[in-house]
């Protein structure tokens, strides 16, 4: 599934770049802590987080993931979305919990269980 | 603690220069700052603000005029209320230990402004922004971030009593780029004077600090704990 694909099935908000939607979602990960994501995160995760920060753009590039998606209604930095469209990593937007997206996730076959 | 213990426990403990920073308030700076002036210890006004990415800012000020512009603007950003039952009392004292009031905001909380609105604001004041504990796993800007933004203007990075300087210097990545210095982050009359910072400077004041930590007219860093 494409982060396009993951955008429309969930309805999510595409905040910023764009050029990246063609990518492959082929997990998903959760946390705030950007230290500990760094450490941890998978490749080609969809990764949800509260936290808008420019950092987070980078941290994602690090990882190699597919995409960001900010959750709980909070929403990107100017700076956080001009560094996501340079670098072409997809920041999309759920109103709702980190949560109840990845309850989604996982019914859409996204990160199966049976492989963990 | 009151602010009269404060200020002696600094005598004993031989610090010239202390600062009053309290968790997204500075009601109690000015007491401190009359008896820090009746006793003989040189007080800077300050906070310790915590950004909405949930990052601990130190910033301090020239004055208590400066340091409660900067309460208005973090107090109109600093949403809840405090529960006493559940976080304790926020107690509001005068110099001579009488209780004045309690603060009804949730002063533990975080703001819902940025680093960046922090830092530029405190700046804007006269004041300097250091960020504080960045060898800590909580409320730091590398646990938080993972590492230091490059358009972070800070004046410094603050290391915790827990780590010696020098060992922070090596295993923290990226703050050696900054003036590093170690305070006690005390919050109990214990606690004051478990380390602390040497400086050159000609005066106790926020100025010769910012100097200091610029390297500049002589004034620098003379050691940490």
């Amino acid at each position: 599934m494409t982060v396009k694909d993951v955008v429309e099935k969930f309805d999510l908000t595409v905040a910023a770049g764009q050029s990246g939607l063609d990518r492959e979602v082929m997990d998903g990960y959760c946390g705030d802590l950007l230290s500990e994501i760094m450490g941890n995160a998978p490749a080609g995760c969809a990764w949800m987080t509260v936290q808008g920060h420019q950092n987070i753009v980078a941290v994602a590039v690090l990882r190699e993931m597919a995409a960001i998606v900010i959750t709980g209604g909070q929403t990107p930095d100017d700076e956080t979305v001009q560094k996501a469209d340079q670098e072409g990593i997809p920041i999309l937007q759920w109103p709702d919990s980190s949560f109840s997206l990845a309850g989604r996730f996982f019914s859409a076959g996204i990160g199966n269980l049976a492989t963990k | 603690m009151s602010p009269k213990k404060i200020v002696q426990k600094s005598l004993e403990q031989h610090l010239d220069l202390i600062a009053i920073c309290d968790h997204n308030t500075a009601e109690n700076a000015a007491a401190t700052l009359r008896e820090g002036t009746r006793q003989g210890v040189a007080v800077l006004p300050g906070m310790e603000i915590c950004s909405k990415e949930e990052v601990h800012l130190v910033a301090l000020f020239n004055n208590i005029e400066d340091t409660l512009k900067m309460q208005e603007y973090v107090y109109a950003h600093l949403p809840g209320k405090n529960q006493p039952e559940v976080f304790g009392h926020q107690v509001v004292a005068d110099e001579h230990d009488q209780v004045l009031g309690e603060n009804p905001r949730l002063l533990i909380g975080a703001t819902q402004l940025s680093l960046l609105d922090i830092v530029e604001k405190a700046h804007h004041l006269g004041g300097i922004c250091i960020s504080a504990h960045v060898d800590r796993p909580s409320y730091s800007l590398i646990g938080q971030l993972g590492f230091i933004p490059e358009d972070l203007h800070l004046d410094a990075v603050e290391v915790s009593y827990r780590v010696p300087l020098e060992k922070a210097l090596t295993e923290v990545v990226g703050i050696s780029d900054y003036p590093c210095v170690t305070s006690s982050d005390a919050h109990f009359l214990h606690d004051i004077g478990k380390v602390w910072t040497e400086f050159v400077l000609a005066a106790p004041t926020l100025q010769e600090i910012r100097m200091a930590l610029a390297g500049t007219e002589g004034r620098r860093i003379l050691s940490d704990t």
